[in-house]
């Protein structure tokens, strides 16, 4: 369970997201998070092989494609995301580490713990089993618009608007 | 890494939801007494109208101050998400509609609230839509109960006016190992005394309008889901495929795969009270808000006061029977140390009791008990500051024959009393007055 002050520092730092299986049709759950990003102001790059633009964004076959084309503008990949199925993760965090990204995170319901654990060894930040866009309205506001249960308790007043 | 702190029910209670104001760093909870929100641009409409930016569009649907409201009782009840409405009876309903449909069946305990009967036994019934009442002393009723049809399991931690304590942990893995979420209403004990998720339940309806306001003033009604039932699993997945499936009801959205352990509430919310409109007014909200922040010091006072009431009223020469969980003598007495919070070293049992009178005619001292009371107030309703009293064969209960009121668990000369957190002493002083001159 990573921890809120971790998360915060996670999602104020990484600014670049490569969203791996990120889908073009637009009610895909994938779709959703990555269309949130973007209007929160994070660069979303789409990697999935089966399209070439997603969300006005050129889409990458894979992380290591990616980062090859945003070495060009001088851009790195922070975040690698994973919307995929458990088992394939591993070749994807070889990746992540590969390009240097800062985080790995594996979307609700994505748990591999051998490749968490070689992410973390290698100096990366790990997040399994979690919505970015749901933990980031959770921290940064918005999330409990919908009632939900943030666990969030301050009375600093927040420095972003929720919205 | 560090853990994040685990804060206890107090904190809670003041703090949950409600964070300074962003913009103008307001500490209290303001009131957003607005029907609507404006949209940035016809892109950010499309976004939130398509779920895919959290945000508020119109007030039946979400405002940020019943907001605060949903987020702070899913924190009590130790949630992953609520919904408020506009009272308990349309939570109640919404809860249910959220997941059952004409042809659908609910297992409900025969001890619910007479209200609740009504709408499940009468209302719901008119829709299409089934309940068999069981004896909820025996867990098993409810597993002879379930049909293919089944779709929900109802109980109440602490029923009213009976009293009896709903033993959630054995009903609740029937339900489960039938792959079903028991729904349990939480309004007599208050998320302080019982966290019924703890037991297993895996939805929780409350009357805001009872210990949660706390000061008879207010309406409204919360629904909790726990986060842990899994819709997608085998069983689940086939009775709930309308969790799994394109959502009609809402522009093709898939409530569990999107929203994932709060895709229930989200469910609720789109589908049902944003259709069938039983909303919480902001106002309300902020009534309901300003009572919890005092809920934990008053559930504990509650239940001192009920106990010294049920203790002189087992004493009393001229009272028949009491009947108060918190009695080591009840028969209710283990599942409610075992279910509810200790206070002062005794099951925090709430502030409800049940009595009678020893009278040739104890239905009649019961009218002439009620018409006594000093300051004990004679109303329908429960969960006041003040001690609310009612006797319900000369009221709630009227229309019922002496043969119904049997099978209701109500006995002719029973008085209920909603015990409140006046001083002790004088309530125990109005009581000791009223019995006598009910006697005269």
């Amino acid at each position: 369970m990573t921890d809120i002050a971790t998360l915060r520092r996670i999602l104020g730092t990484c600014k670049t997201i490569a969203v791996v299986g990120l889908s073009p049709q637009w009610h895909r759950p994938s779709f959703f998070a990555a269309k949130y990003l973007q209007g929160h102001g994070y660069r979303v790059v789409p990697v999935n092989p089966t399209a070439s633009e997603i969300l006005g964004q050129r889409c990458y076959p894979s992380v290591t494609a990616a980062a090859q084309a945003l070495a060009a503008e001088g851009v790195k990949i922070d975040m690698v995301d994973c919307f995929r199925r458990s088992e394939d993760i591993p070749p994807i965090a070889d990746e992540a580490i590969a390009v240097g990204a800062k985080c790995l995170w594996m979307q609700i319901g994505v748990i591999n713990e051998a490749a968490a654990a070689k992410a973390l060894t290698a100096g990366l930040d790990v997040v399994m089993d979690r919505c970015v866009k749901i933990e980031h309205a959770r921290l940064f506001g918005g999330l409990n618009w919908a009632g939900v249960n943030t666990r969030v308790i301050s009375a600093r007043r927040p420095q972003h608007l929720p919205y | 890494m560090t853990q994040d702190r685990d804060y206890g029910f107090g904190t809670r209670a003041i703090h949950a939801g409600a964070v300074p104001d962003p913009v103008t760093g307001a500490r209290a909870t303001p009131i957003h007494q607005t029907t609507s929100f404006v949209f940035d641009s016809a892109e950010h409409a499309a976004s939130l109208f398509n779920l895919q930016t959290f945000g508020n569009v119109y007030s039946r649907i979400s405002n940020p101050t019943v907001a605060v409201l949903e987020e702070r009782v899913a924190s009590l009840e130790g949630g992953r998400a609520a919904l408020a409405c506009a009272t308990g009876m349309a939570a109640q309903m919404t809860a249910l509609l959220a997941i059952l449909k004409a042809g659908d069946h609910i297992v409900a305990a025969s001890t619910l609230y007479g209200g609740s009967v009504g709408q499940l036994g009468i209302g719901f019934a008119r829709l299409g839509i089934e309940t068999t009442f069981v004896d909820p002393q025996d867990p098993e009723n409810f597993r002879r109960a379930i049909r293919s049809t089944t779709r929900a399991v109802y109980g109440e931690t602490l029923g009213n006016p009976l009293v009896n304590v709903f033993d959630i942990e054995p009903v609740a893995k029937i339900a489960h190992e039938h792959g079903l979420p028991l729904i349990v209403d939480n309004t007599v004990p208050s998320p302080y005394l019982c966290n019924p998720f703890a037991f297993g339940a895996d939805i929780v309806v409350h009357s805001a309008t009872k210990y949660l306001g706390g000061h008879g003033t207010t309406m409204a009604g919360v629904i909790v889901e726990s986060g842990k039932f899994d819709w997608g699993s085998g069983l689940a997945a086939q009775k709930f495929p309308e969790m799994l499936e394109p959502s009609r009801a809402y522009h093709g959205v898939k409530f569990y795969e999107t929203f994932g352990d709060f895709g229930y509430t989200m469910k609720a919310r789109m589908e049902v009270n944003r259709t069938f409109g039983a909303a919480l007014s902001p106002l309300n909200a902020w009534l309901i808000l300003q009572g919890i922040e005092t809920l934990h010091l008053r559930m504990q006072a509650h239940c001192r006061n009920a106990l010294r009431v049920a203790e002189f009223l087992g004493e009393h020469p001229l009272v028949s029977w009491v009947h108060y969980p918190g009695l080591s003598n009840s028969p209710h007495y283990e599942l409610a140390k075992k279910q509810f919070r200790s206070v002062d070293g005794r099951p925090g049992a709430s502030g409800i009791l049940t009595f009678g009178i020893k009278s040739a005619d104890p239905a009649k001292a019961g009218e002439r008990f009620i018409d006594a009371c000093e300051f004990l107030s004679h109303l329908a309703n429960i969960g006041d500051a003040k001690t609310l009293v009612i006797h319900p064969a000369s009221t709630t209960h009227r229309q019922l024959s002496e043969e119904e009121l049997a099978r209701a668990g109500v006995r002719p000369d029973m008085i209920r009393l909603s015990v409140g957190i006046e001083e002790a002493e004088d309530i125990l002083w109005d009581i000791d007055q009223a019995l006598r001159q009910a006697v005269r």
